[in-house]
C-alpha cells in the first residue's frame, strides 16, 4: 500500500479542517480494521489518515433510561457490549456488535465504522435502525443530523460529503413494552458475513399482548441496509401471534432486492429474510413480555 | 481410547517408549514464539520480492516492460521466467517420462502463456515489501487474452480447444506406472484404468442397484502459514535457501535444475513449516529467490499474501464422478463401476490416481470397473491435499453404499462388515492386503456407545463411512552421534510438521533402551543429511522411523563392540538387554549405556553411525467415522452434535499426536464437506480468495472429537506402525452426507453440503413430493 | 524515502522506542523492527489471528494496528510471556496437553487464551470456542487447544486462590 500521512488531532474543530483540507483523499481512521483492509487491497487510495480516537465527542458512551444512548462514533465494539446499562437497554445492539469478526476485531471496530463502510451486510446497521438511531454529522458547515435508514446511499457509499465527520449516534430510550433483536445467517457461526441480517423491535400494550408499532430491517440484500418500512406497520395493531408475525415476514421479503454472489443467491436469501424475520420478532416480542 | 487387537502378534514384547505421551522436542519453542518458521528469517541487506499476477485465466504473454518498475527508488531488481536457464533450454513435454522441473518452473513464473489467474509473470526485489509491492504494479504486461477453460465438463466438450497443443493422453492401468501414450490430442492427460471380473454378470446378480452422479468443487489445503523462501546466492556461487516445504531435497533438485547450477551448489535449510497438508510437498518461491539474489548480490526474501496463496498455490482438485454399485440380497457388493474426472489445473497432475486405486478399497468386490480421468483446465495447477484424490472418491463410494444398505433394509455397518476387505484379499490395484485392521474398526464401531446412543431431537441424524488408503513410501536416511554423557543426537532429513521429531526419536530411544529425553532430534539441511524423500504420505514417523531403528541397532553393534574390547571378550559374547550391556560369559559385568558411553572416548572415539533405510513401503491404513447432526430445515445449516473417528494406527507411536492427527484430519474433512469451496467467476478468478469467505470451521464450528485408536500392528514394521497423518481426513465427507440424509431425508451429491446446497436439495425434494 | 515517525510504547514490560512509517502495521514492527517474530502473517486482514497481540489488556490483530497507534500503549506479545521462573501456565499446559502440531497459530492462540483467562478464569468449553473463533487453526480441530484452555483455567484459578 502507498504511503500516507497519518495524524490525531485533539478537537473536532481540527479533525474537520484536516478533513476538509484533502477531501476525499483523507479518511476517517477509528479501528481500521475495514480501511487497512481495503487500502491493502487496493480498493481505494489516501494521502491522510485522519485518527478521530483522541476526540472527545467520538468517545462518549452514556447510557441512561432517561436519555438514551449516546454512542461516539470511535468507540469500540467491546466497550458498548461491556457497559451494562448498554447490555441492559440495547440487547439487540449488543446482538449485532458482539458478532461482527472476532474478539480481536471487537477491540478495535466500531459502530460509527461499521456504519459509514456502509456494506449491505453491515451487521450493527439494521439494529441502529430498528432502535430509531439518529446520526450526528459534523462537518465545515457546521452540525447535521440524519436518521440512521438514511445514512448507506450505495455499497460502501455514504451521505457524508467531503470534509464531514460522523460523530456519533443517538438512540432514544425505549420505550416501555418494547423489545429488539437482531441475528443474521451465516454458515460458519463465526467470523463470517452476513448472507442475510434482520433486525427487529416492537412496542407492545400493557398486557404485552398487541403490538403497538414494530420496525423491521434488513442487512445484505440490497444495495444498501434496508428499512422494511411497511413489514414493521403490518403488525401495529395486531396481536402478537404467528399469524401476524408470517405477514410481517412476507412483507419483508417483499421488500427484500438481493443479488445472487458468491454468499448466496437471490431465492435463498430471499428464502432467508423470512425465516430470519420470524425468529428476529418472535425474540423482540419474547423481550418485549420480559421487560 | 485405544484398543489394542491381536496380542498374540504385539513383536517385539512390552514397550517403554514407544506408545508412551512423550514432549515435543519443537514444544517450547513453538509456546515461547522462539521456533523459526520461513518467514522468520532475517539477515542484513534482506530484500524483499513481490510478484505480478496474471489477470487472465488464459492468455499469451506479447511482452512485459519492466521499466517504471526499475525506475522506482528503492527497486533493485526485476526476473521473469526468461531468467530460469531451463526455460531456454528444455521445451514443456507432457509425457509421463519426462514431467518435472520444466513444468515446474513453468508454474512458478508463466514463459509464453499465462494458463490462470494468478500465475505469477514477473518478480521484483526492492528494500521493503512495500515498495517492491508498488513496484510489482508498475510493470506493463502486454497480453492477448485467449479463451479459457474452466471446467471439466468444457474441457471434455467435443471441440474444445487443446489447453496444450502437444499434449496427449497417457493410459496406464497402475497408480505409478508410466503411462502408454495413446497419441490422442485431448484435454486428458491421463487416463488411469482398474477392472476386474465380469462387471456385466455382477449387475445380473445384482438384488438392488444405486446409481448416482457427484460434484466436488476445488479445495485448499489451508495451511496457515503462507509459503515463504529466502535465498542468497553467493559472489562463489553457492545458493543458500531458507524455505518453508515439506521436502528439502525436492527443493534442492528441481531448484538446481530450474537455475541451471549443479545439484551441490545448492543448500536447502528447513524452517518450521506452518502446516502443509501436501500443499507444500511442491514449491513456487525459491527459483525466484536465488534469481532475484543472484541479480543483486543480495538476500532476498519472499513472502506470499494470503490472497496469492489462494491464487497461485496448487489446491485440492474438483472432481465429477459417477458410481454404479450393485448387491445382492444377502448385502454382497457384486459390482461396481466408477467413473472420476478431477481437475489437473493448467498441467497434468491431478490425484485422480489416489481415487481411482482406493475409492473401493474397504470391500471386496469380484467385479469391477474404474476410470479416472486428470482433466485440464485453465486453473491453479493442483497439489496433494492429505490423501490426495482419497476424500472425493470415498464421499461417492460411502454414500453410495449407504443407500445401498438402505435399499437392502441393512444396517450400514454389517453391509460393510458382509465385504470387509482382510488379509488376502485384494486392493482395487490387485496387490493383496496384509494384515489390515478395517474389520476390527468396524466391529469397534458398532460396540461403540455412540453408535447406539439414542438422537434426540428433531432433523437430527447419525451416518458413518469407512475409508481405505494405500500408502508408498520412500527411503530416509538417519545419523546417531553417541554423546559421551550417554544421550544421542539423532539428524534425519525429511521435515517435521507435526511433531515426527519425537516419534522417530521415541523408535531410537526404544531400541537403545534410553529415555526420549536421552535424544536430542534434529532434522539436518540438504548438505548435512543424506537425501531422504520429502513429508507426505504418512511416511515420516513410519519411513524415517525404520532408519532410525536401523542406526540404533547398529549404534548397539558398534558398543558391543567397544563393551567386548572392554572386557576383552568377542562382541557376540555382548548382550545388550534394557539398556544393559552384560557379558555373556560373565553377567556380572554389566554396563549401562551411559557407563559405556562415557568410556567411548578411551576406546577409539565416539560412536557416529549413518543408516540410509529403504522402505518396505508404508501400506494400506483404514478408518471410519460415526457422526451425529442436526439440519435446520429452514436454514439449511448443519450442526455436529457429536464425532467419533476411528483409526487402526498399527501401533500409536504417541497416542497424543495420532488423536491430533484424527482430530486435525476431521476438522479439515468437515471444512471439506459442509463449508469450503473455491468460488470462480466467469473469467477464472477465484473470488473467494481470503480466509473470510473461504470457510475453513473455526472453534465454534465443531464439537470435540472423540477418537478410537484400534492397534492391529502392521507387519511391514517392527513396532508395528502405521501412518496415521491422512486417512482420517477421509471419510468424514460421506459421513456427513449420509447423517444429513437420515436427518433431513436428502442425498446431497454436490459439495460442500453448504446451506445454500441443501436449502436446494431440501426444495427439489418437496416439489417431488 | 517518506519520514518516518517516533514512537514510544511498552512491549513486554519494557520500553521501546521506534521509527517507523504511517502505512506499516505493528505486526511489521513487532516482526521486523523489534525482532519479536512470535507474531505471525497468516492473512493480514484479520482473520486467522495469528498476529494476535495483547494491547492495554485487549486482544487485537496486529496487522489491523498501525504501528503509529502503539505510542503510549501497553503490549504484549508471545516473547513476554515466559519469565525466569518458567512457562506461564498456559505455555506449560499446552505442552502438556500437545495442543499444537505446526505451532504456527500457536502464539495467537496462547495469548488469545490468556486474555480469556485474564478475564473470566472459569469461562467453560462453549465461551472458549466463541471467544477462541478469531484463532484459525487448521492443524489440531481444536480439540486439544480447547481441552488445555479448560485446564489452564482450572490451574490458575488453584494458583491464585
Amino acid at each position: 500500500m502507498r504511503e500516507f500521512e497519518y495524524v490525531v488531532p485533539d478537537t473536532l474543530e481540527e479533525a474537520v479542517r484536516l478533513m476538509v483540507e484533502k477531501g476525499h483523499r483523507a479518511r476517517a481512521f477509528a479501528g481500521g480494521t475495514d480501511i487497512l483492509v481495503q487500502l491493502r487491497s487496493h480498493r481505494f487510495e489516501v494521502d491522510l489518515l485522519v485518527d478521530i480516537k483522541r476526540i472527545p465527542e467520538l468517545n462518549q458512551l452514556a447510557c441512561s433510561e432517561g436519555e438514551g444512548l449516546t454512542l461516539g462514533a470511535a468507540v469500540p465494539c467491546y466497550r458498548i457490549y461491556e457497559d451494562p446499562a448498554v447490555a441492559r437497554l440495547y440487547p439487540a445492539l449488543v446482538d449485532a456488535i458482539s458478532i461482527i469478526g472476532s474478539i480481536q476485531i471487537q477491540s478495535r471496530a466500531t459502530v460509527g465504522g461499521n456504519l459509514c463502510n456502509a456494506a449491505p451486510s453491515g451487521d450493527s446497521i439494521p439494529a441502529l435502525i430498528v432502535l430509531e438511531a439518529i446520526c450526528n454529522i459534523a462537518g465545515p458547515g457546521g452540525h447535521r443530523s440524519v436518521p440512521v435508514e438514511e445514512f448507506c446511499t450505495a455499497p460502501g457509499r455514504n451521505v457524508l460529503q467531503e470534509g464531514e465527520v460522523l460523530v456519533s449516534l443517538h438512540l432514544p430510550p425505549p420505550m416501555p413494552g418494547s423489545g429488539a433483536h437482531y441475528l443474521r445467517f451465516t454458515p460458519r457461526n463465526e467470523m463470517d458475513i452476513a448472507i442475510v441480517g434482520a433486525g427487529a423491535s416492537v412496542v407492545m400494550d400493557d398486557a404485552r399482548q398487541r403490538i403497538i408499532s414494530a420496525r423491521i430491517a434488513l442487512g445484505a440484500v440490497a444495495p444498501t441496509p434496508v428499512f422494511a418500512r411497511k413489514a414493521g406497520d403490518l403488525l401495529a395493531g395486531k396481536e402478537a401471534n404467528e399469524e401476524s408475525i408470517e405477514e410481517a415476514a412476507q412483507a419483508a421479503m417483499a421488500a427484500a432486492r438481493p443479488i445472487t454472489d458468491m454468499r448466496g443467491t437471490i431465492r435463498q436469501r430471499i428464502h432467508l429474510v423470512g425465516v430470519l424475520t420470524r425468529r428476529a420478532l418472535r425474540t423482540a416480542i419474547l423481550r418485549a413480555r420480559e421487560v | 481410547m485405544t484398543i489394542t487387537a491381536d496380542q498374540e502378534n504385539q513383536g517385539p514384547g512390552q514397550l517403554r517408549v514407544v506408545g508412551t505421551r512423550a514432549a515435543r522436542h519443537d514444544a517450547v519453542d513453538k509456546v515461547t514464539g522462539r521456533a523459526q518458521f520461513g518467514a522468520d528469517v532475517y539477515m542484513a541487506g534482506l530484500l524483499h520480492g513481490k510478484f505480478l499476477r496474471s489477470p487472465y485465466a488464459h492468455a499469451r504473454i506479447r511482452s512485459i516492460d519492466t521499466r517504471k518498475a526499475e525506475a522506482l527508488p528503492g527497486v533493485k531488481a526485476v526476473a521473469t521466467a526468461g531468467d530460469f536457464p531451463i526455460v531456454q533450454k528444455q521445451p514443456i513435454e507432457f509425457a509421463q517420462s519426462v514431467r518435472g522441473s520444466r513444468i515446474t518452473a513453468e508454474v512458478i513464473l508463466a514463459h509464453e502463456r499465462v494458463m490462470y489467474v494468478g500465475h505469477a509473470v514477473a518478480a521484483v526485489a526492492a528494500t521493503s515489501f512495500h515498495i517492491a509491492e508498488e513496484a510489482a504494479r508498475l510493470i506493463e504486461v502486454d497480453y492477448e487474452v485467449l479463451p479459457a477453460i474452466l471446467s471439466i465438463e468444457d474441457a471434455l466438450k467435443e471441440g474444445a480447444p487443446f489447453l496444450h497443443e502437444s499434449m496427449t493422453t497417457q493410459f496406464r492401468v497402475d497408480r505409478f506406472g508410466r503411462g502408454e501414450d495413446t497419441g490422442v490430442k485431448s484435454n486428458i492427460a491421463d487416463h488411469i484404468q482398474l477392472k476386474s471380473g465380469d462387471l456385466e454378470q455382477g449387475f445380473r446378480e445384482a438384488e438392488v442397484t444405486v446409481e448416482r452422479e457427484f460434484f466436488t468443487q476445488t479445495v485448499h489445503q489451508g495451511y496457515i502459514e503462507p509459503f515463504s523462501s529466502t535465498a542468497y546466492w553467493a559472489p562463489d556461487g553457492h545458493v543458500t535457501i531458507w524455505t518453508t516445504t515439506q521436502g528439502i531435497f525436492n527443493v534442492r533438485s528441481s531448484t538446481a535444475e530450474i537455475i541451471g547450477v549443479p545439484e551441490s551448489m545448492v543448500k536447502v535449510i528447513p524452517m518450521e513449516v506452518g502446516g502443509g497438508f501436501g500443499g507444500k510437498g511442491t514449491f513456487y518461491l525459491d527459483p525466484v529467490a536465488a534469481v532475484l539474489s543472484k541479480k543483486t548480490g543480495h538476500p532476498v526474501k519472499i513472502v506470499m499474501t494470503r490472497k496469492e496463496v489462494f491464487e497461485g498455490t496448487g489446491p485440492g482438485s474438483a472432481s465429477h464422478m459417477r458410481v454404479k454399485m450393485g448387491a445382492d440380497r444377502s448385502g454382497r457388493i457384486t459390482a461396481a463401476k466408477f467413473y472420476l474426472a478431477y481437475e489437473a489445473g493448467a498441467f497434468p497432475g491431478s490425484a485422480v490416481a489416489g481415487g481411482a486405486t482406493t475409492g473401493t478399497g474397504q470391500y471386496n468386490i469380484e467385479n469391477f470397473q474404474i476410470d479416472g480421468y486428470d482433466v485440464v483446465v485453465n486453473k491453479q495447477k493442483a497439489q496433494g491435499y492429505r490423501a490426495p484424490g482419497q476424500s472425493q472418491a470415498n464421499f461417492a463410494i460411502e454414500t453410495v453404499v449407504d443407500e445401498l444398505a438402505e435399499k437392502l433394509g441393512m444396517d450400514p455397518l454389517d453391509l460393510r462388515l458382509k465385504n470387509v476387505v482382510q488379509e488376502g484379499d485384494r486392493m482395487p490395484s490387485g496387490v493383496p492386503y496384509p494384515r489390515v485392521g478395517l474389520k476390527e474398526i468396524e466391529e469397534a464401531m458398532k460396540a461403540h456407545p455412540h453408535y447406539s446412543a439414542p438422537l434426540e431431537g428433531p432433523n437430527r441424524g447419525r451416518g458413518i463411512a469407512v475409508a481405505f488408503r494405500w500408502q508408498g513410501g520412500q527411503g530416509s536416511p538417519a545419523t546417531i552421534n553417541v554423546n559421551s554423557n550417554g544421550t544421542i543426537s539423532l539428524i534425519t532429513g525429511s521435515v517435521d510438521l507435526s511433531g515426527t521429531r519425537t516419534t522417530v526419536a521415541m523408535q531410537a530411544a526404544e531400541v537403545l533402551g534410553l529415555s526420549i529425553d536421552d535424544v536430542v532430534s534434529t532434522v539436518g539441511d540438504t548438505d548435512s543429511v543424506g537425501v531422504s524423500g520429502g513429508t507426505g504420505g504418512s511416511r515420516v514417523t513410519f519411513d524415517t522411523g525404520l532408519a532410525a531403528i536401523a542406526a540404533a541397532e547398529e549404534v548397539k553393534r558398534q558398543m558391543s563392540a567397544r563393551a567386548a574390547q572392554l572386557w576383552e571378550l568377542q562382541p557376540e559374547d555382548v548382550e545388550f538387554r534394557d539398556g544393559i550391556f552384560t557379558c555373556t560369559k560373565n553377567p556380572a559385568d554389566r554396563m549401562t549405556f551411559k557407563e559405556l558411553a562415557r568410556r567411548l572416548g578411551s576406546t577409539g572415539g565416539l560412536i557416529t553411525c549413518s543408516v540410509y533405510a529403504p522402505t518396505t513401503g508404508v501400506g494400506p491404513i483404514f478408518a471410519g467415522n460415526i457422526v451425529d447432526v442436526a439440519v435446520d430445515l429452514e436454514t439449511g445449516k448443519v450442526d455436529i452434535l457429536r464425532f467419533t473417528s476411528f483409526i487402526d494406527a498399527g501401533r500409536a507411536v504417541h497416542p497424543g499426536f495420532v488423536e491430533g492427527q484424527m482430530q486435525g484430519s476431521t476438522a479439515q474433512g468437515i471444512g471439506w464437506a459442509l463449508s469450503e469451496e473455491f468460488f470462480y467467476t466467469e473469467n477464472g478468478t477465484v473470488a473467494n480468495s481470503s480466509f473470510l469467505d473461504y470457510r475453513m470451521p473455526t472453534s465454534s464450528d465443531l464439537p470435540m472429537i472423540d477418537t478410537v485408536i484400534i492397534e492391529v500392528p502392521n507387519p511391514r514394521h517392527p513396532f508395528g506402525l502405521r501412518g496415521v497423518g491422512e486417512v482420517a481426513a477421509v471419510p468424514p465427507l460421506a459421513a456427513l452426507a449420509n447423517a444429513i440424509y437420515r436427518a433431513a431425508g436428502i442425498r446431497v451429491t454436490r459439495l460442500p453440503m453448504s446451506p445454500g446446497n441443501i436449502l436446494e436439495a431440501l426444495e427439489e425434494k418437496s416439489a417431488q413430493r | 524515502m517518506p519520514d518516518r515517525i517516533r514512537v514510544r510504547t511498552r512491549v513486554n514490560d519494557a520500553e521501546v522506542e521506534f521509527l517507523c512509517e504511517s502505512r506499516q502495521s505493528l505486526l511489521e514492527v513487532l516482526r521486523d523492527v523489534l525482532g519479536l517474530t512470535g507474531a505471525k502473517e497468516g492473512c493480514n486482514d484479520g482473520n486467522c489471528g495469528a498476529c494476535t497481540v495483547i494491547m492495554d489488556g485487549r486482544t487485537v490483530n496486529s496487522c489491523l494496528v498501525l504501528a503509529v497507534e502503539a505510542e503510549g500503549r501497553s503490549i504484549t506479545t508471545i516473547e513476554g510471556l515466559a519469565s525466569a521462573e518458567g512457562l506461564h501456565p498456559l505455555q506449560q499446559i499446552f505442552l502438556d496437553e500437545v495442543a499444537l502440531q505446526c505451532g504456527f497459530c500457536t502464539p495467537g492462540v496462547i495469548l488469545s487464551a490468556k486474555a480469556l483467562l485474564d478475564r473470566e478464569p472459569r469461562a467453560d468449553e462453549a465461551r472458549i470456542r466463541c471467544w477462541m473463533g478469531g484463532n484459525l487453526c487448521r492443524c489440531t480441530g481444536y480439540d486439544k487447544i480447547v481441552r488445555a484452555v479448560l485446564r489452564a483455567g482450572e490451574a490458575m484459578r488453584k494458583g491464585a486462590s
